[in-house]
């Protein structure tokens, strides 16, 4: 019955199994044990890294812009705010009913919080209120024993002191929208985090940006910091100095008032713009802190487009202001000669068309110099005529027209220089002869921008050299140890580095420059000139300049016969646009300036005035080396010493 | 001769003189490594797990002494008695147990909770040791005798089913057919429920809704839903395998330490430990346990009567069960069922058992020499 043997022996065979099996899987254990930690071991310990280890970024300080005495015109103000962390107050909804009463709380923010602090993780922070005043801001401060969980925080907010004067050039910050997100940058998605819109703040960003710091912290599961690691500042942006001059900036936005136009003021030189203006403006200020819908939509019905950088974006026919040029052209062509005369009766005939002049009467017999002075336009249909269209596409833009004066700036517009081949491309049509005449007194096709007028004034002015405008200022200019000043002023916005010095000639007859110096000087000093009534005297300095009249309208027969309407009986947007370039001083000029009025009337009687007062005005400045010289000195070792501080 | 070689158990001095003190150094060793780990899981603070455990582990030292002193003969008359209490035990949770996390699966005893289903497995052990002792060899493989074994299996592992702790229940069940493995049932019922298992495995398949579908393909694959159902077990292979050869050092995982690891007192004890003592602790805890498997082993193979051989044999297995299924679920090699791992795994009955059944195997290597009559 009972075997003790046989049942001995197949337990201990059993067992022997079960013995090994366990002894098998205990080698499987090790093994899977050396594979993760020794073969993979690398691999598991970089995910640990990963799960532990968070990188924060930290947005860099954001350059200042500044004038060319260093006056800011863009620099970064403390934005005071208000954070809560739900965990640590006693109850968040009541501290924030406490905290209403202490600062303003907008609706939908008010819904927000009230909607995610509940389901937030408590230790994660929200921003209750921010750009508060300093009184709000010290109110929390003094309440902060009772409020626990509340964090009184300093942001840095753009900030443009002086407000709305330089906004069309300079532009404005905004949050990144869609389009930036695409873009790598994670700094991007820093809250709170400004970017370029417009301007110069788009057009430098990467150099005004800096680059971003950032701080390793060591999280757990849930994301909550447990300690930080390490951090790197990273590097704030680099500032930025203009060419522009604030005082004379702020003069010419006051002369255009509630005008609608532009001033484009530059070295003729070193191609340094010393003011450009376009009006009406907006105050940029209003752009950072967020503009309400009300704001917004005043900004875009404005008929006078506020928001468009005239200056450089605006596109108007240059009218008389061109017809230097096609002077210069009639001399290097030889169809004429400064002594020859023309009888201007009027009109012009050409074919079955009549060409008419400003002046009904007619202005006699004209040489060029009279023709200039008095703005004779028959002359200039005479004289185009002869010239054909070809000589005045290669003149004008030679002179800078029809082609963009900043490369890269933000939103500048080309212009356009009509002739042959674009109308072959556009119209599809010949060249007609009727079309050369009005190009002549620059009407018809030919569009340019007030900065290329400022060019084209400046050329005439400096001899006829290739000077560019210039929008930075080189550091090294003024004191080469700095380097907190962007480099980028060395490159973009210049085709050389030394300004004038080694601008290109434009290879122009200077004998043909200079008679249309002394013409100019005419207009404006001479009784009969169209400019007269603006003219300056500053102890002997005097300037030169050239007005221009530009219809916007066809003037039927039957108006010109029964009377042409009066500018100030017409609707607005149909006056004629009042246009001036000039330089001065007459002799040895540095300073050329373009001013468009849109719809203003003429040119001798609303753009004049203003082109000359700041002419004036930048000499006067002159006249005050010491104190300029000081103060851009002391704006860079603010700079340099802001540098030091932080390094 | 036996006379001879047989230590004196007829005194209390001559029976503890006569225990196997290295096996209890070997489960001190282990369960002070828990104390130690644990008070790395509170981040250095013997609270709230730590000095438990270690209270914990001397009463069950002092519990599995005297569980080992005691005559085997004691041990042998109540393990149907103690099969019984166990099975009363877990209907009562049935009727009134504690619900947690959507399980009953507790006992509210007054002083203590206990999870019956854990000290169940020792019922069974003794009953079918005890069964089988007294079946005539010849009677092992009839299928009439088969019937009894089987329904002491299959009860209780579908009241534990039922809590639902489908787990356990299954290392419950695992354990019974070892056991009847060990007594040495014919190798023609296992070909036959193996065989059997395939066809019952398939349908259950096609039963199985899509989520749990879904935590089979989890477990084939867990780096396929790292956020999902896969995130403890790859969270739990990330920490041992960043632990390296040497680990991150004591109390310096950051896994464990930064709560990207769920359980870590209990399921997950051993990720922890891996993770902070590297491969080298990890091995050297596996040896250890290996040394207690290997004693188990020699225990039983030198018993004299088949109750004491079954009953050693079978406990050691189930010690292995439980070590393996845990060590397996964390190095991703088995899917996640909630096991503790013996000894180191913070909780009240899983230590009570486990000393309970060191205790039967110190006492069956103190008995080793002892005839049990067959009744």
């Amino acid at each position: 019955m009972y075997s003790y043997e046989t049942d001995t022996q197949t337990f201990s065979r059993r067992a022997v199994i079960l013995g090994l099996g366990q002894l098998g899987l205990f080698g499987l254990l090790a093994a899977r044990l050396q594979n993760l930690q020794i073969t993979r071991g690398d691999q598991y310990g970089i995910l640990a890294e990963n799960n532990r280890v968070n990188i924060g970024l930290i947005a860099p300080l954001r350059g200042r812009i500044l004038d060319r005495y260093g006056q800011e015109i863009a620099t970064n103000r403390p934005n005071f705010q208000v954070i809560m962390i739900p965990e640590q107050t006693k109850d968040p909804i009541e501290t924030l009913q406490v905290l209403e009463k202490l600062v303003p709380i907008s609706p939908s923010r008010r819904r927000r919080l009230l909607r995610d602090i509940p389901r937030s993780r408590g230790f994660v922070p929200f921003t209750v209120a921010e750009n508060l005043e300093w009184e709000q801001f010290a109110a929390i401060n003094l309440n902060l024993p009772h409020l626990p969980g509340v964090e009184p925080q300093v942001g840095k907010l753009r900030y443009y002191p002086q407000d709305d004067i330089f906004s069309h050039m300079v532009g404005y910050v905004g949050r990144p929208d869609g389009r930036d997100l695409r873009r790598d940058d994670p700094l991007l998605k820093v809250p709170g985090f400004r970017i370029g819109k417009s301007g110069v703040e788009k057009q430098f960003d990467d150099t005004l940006r800096g680059s971003a710091g950032s701080r390793r912290v060591e999280v757990n599961n849930v994301g909550r910091v447990i300690r930080e690691l390490a951090r790197n500042p990273g590097a704030q942006g680099a500032d930025l100095m203009m060419s522009m001059d604030s005082t004379l900036q702020n003069e010419a936005i006051r002369l255009l008032g509630e005008q609608s136009g532009s001033v484009v003021m530059m070295d003729v030189n070193s191609g340094e713009v010393l003011t450009i203006a376009s009006a009406p403006t907006f105050n940029p200020n209003q752009f950072t802190v967020g503009l309400s819908q009300k704001e917004w939509d005043g900004l875009l019905d404005d008929q006078r487009k506020p928001l468009i950088n005239k200056a450089i974006a605006g596109q108007y026919a240059p009218g008389s202001t061109v017809k230097m040029l096609i002077a210069i052209a009639g001399l290097e062509e030889k169809v004429i000669t400064p002594k020859e005369k023309i009888v201007c009766e009027g009109l012009y005939e050409l074919g079955g068309d009549t060409f008419h002049c400003w002046e009904h009467e007619g202005h006699g017999a004209m040489n060029m110099h009279d023709a200039i002075t008095n703005s004779c336009d028959v002359y200039f249909y005479e004289l185009a005529r002869r010239l054909g269209i070809d000589p005045i596409e290669k003149v004008t833009k030679k002179f800078g027209l029809g082609s963009t004066s900043i490369p890269g700036a933000f939103g500048e517009k080309k212009g356009l220089i009509p002739g042959r081949d674009w109308k072959r491309a556009n119209l599809d049509a010949s060249w007609q002869t009727g079309e050369t005449l009005i190009a002549g007194i620059g009407q018809g096709y030919m569009l340019v921008t007030p900065i290329q007028l400022a060019v084209m004034t400046a050329r005439i002015a400096n001899g006829g050299k290739e000077v560019v405008p210039k929008l930075l200022i080189n550091p090294k200019d003024v004191q080469s140890d700095n380097r907190n000043i962007s480099q980028a002023s060395q490159g973009n916005l210049t085709m050389d580095d030394d300004g004038g010095e080694k601008t290109n000639s434009l290879v122009v007859d200077p004998e043909h420059i200079k008679l249309m110096h002394k013409a100019m000087t005419s207009v404006v000093n001479d009784p009969d000139g169209t400019a007269f009534g603006s003219r300056f005297n500053l102890r002997g300095v005097k300037s030169a300049g050239k007005t221009g009249t530009v219809q916007v309208r066809r003037i039927s027969k039957d108006e010109r016969e029964s009377g042409i309407i009066p500018n100030e009986e017409l609707d607005w947007h149909l006056r004629d646009h009042a246009l001036f370039v000039g330089f001065a001083p007459v002799k040895n000029p540095k300073y050329a300036i373009s001013v468009v009025v849109e719809h203003g009337g003429s040119g001798s009687k609303v753009a004049a005035p203003i082109a000359q007062k700041l002419l004036k005005m930048a000499l006067e400045r002159d006249r005050q080396p010491s104190k300029t010289k000081t103060a851009r000195a002391n704006a860079f070792n603010k700079t340099a010493k802001m540098k030091v501080d932080k390094a | 001769m036996s006379q001879f070689l047989s230590p004196r158990l007829n005194s209390f001095q001559g029976r503890l003189a006569s225990l196997n003190w290295l096996l209890v150094a070997l489960i001190v060793s282990i369960s002070l490594i828990g104390v130690m780990m644990l008070y790395s899981v509170a981040d250095g603070s013997f609270e709230p797990w730590s000095i438990r455990h270690l209270t914990r582990l001397i009463v069950g030292l002092a519990f599995m002494i005297t569980v080992a002193i005691i005559d085997i003969k004691f041990w042998f008359r109540i393990a149907y008695f103690v099969y019984v209490i166990g099975l009363l035990a877990l209907l009562s949770v049935e009727f009134f147990g504690d619900q947690m996390m959507g399980a009953k699966r507790w006992l509210d005893l007054g002083l203590v909770t206990i999870q019956p289903s854990e000290p169940m497995r020792i019922g069974l052990i003794l009953a079918l040791a005890r069964y089988y002792h007294n079946l005539p060899v010849e009677n092992i493989s009839r299928p009439q005798w088969l019937v009894l074994p089987l329904l002491m299996i299959v009860v209780p592992a579908f009241l534990i089913f039922k809590q639902p702790d489908l787990g356990t229940s299954i290392l419950f069940s695992l354990i019974g057919v070892s056991i009847l493995f060990l007594a040495g049932l014919s190798w023609r019922y296992f070909f036959a429920g193996g065989l059997a298992l395939i066809p019952a495995g398939w349908i259950t398949w096609t039963m199985l809704l899509d989520y749990q579908k879904k935590r089979v393909f989890t477990f084939l694959d867990p780096d396929s839903d790292p956020l999902g159902s896969g995130y403890h077990i790859l969270q739990s292979k990330i920490a041992i395998g960043s632990g390296g050869l040497t680990g991150k050092g004591f109390m310096q995982g950051t896994q464990s330490h930064l709560n990207f690891l769920p359980e870590k007192h209990t399921d997950f004890i051993f990720t922890m430990y891996a993770e902070e003592m590297g491969l080298y602790g990890a091995l050297i805890l596996l040896v250890m346990y290996l040394m207690i498997l290997l004693m188990g082993y020699f225990i039983a193979t030198q018993s004299r009567s088949a109750f004491a051989r079954i009953l050693a044999m079978s406990i050691s297995v189930s010690f292995f069960i439980y070590l393996f299924v845990n060590i397996a679920m964390v190095v991703g090699l088995l899917p996640v069922v909630g096991v503790p791992l013996p000894l180191m795994s913070y909780g009240g009955t899983s230590m009570l058992t486990v000393m309970f059944g060191m205790g039967l195997l110190l006492n069956v290597q103190v008995n080793r020499y002892t005839e049990l009559s067959t009744k």
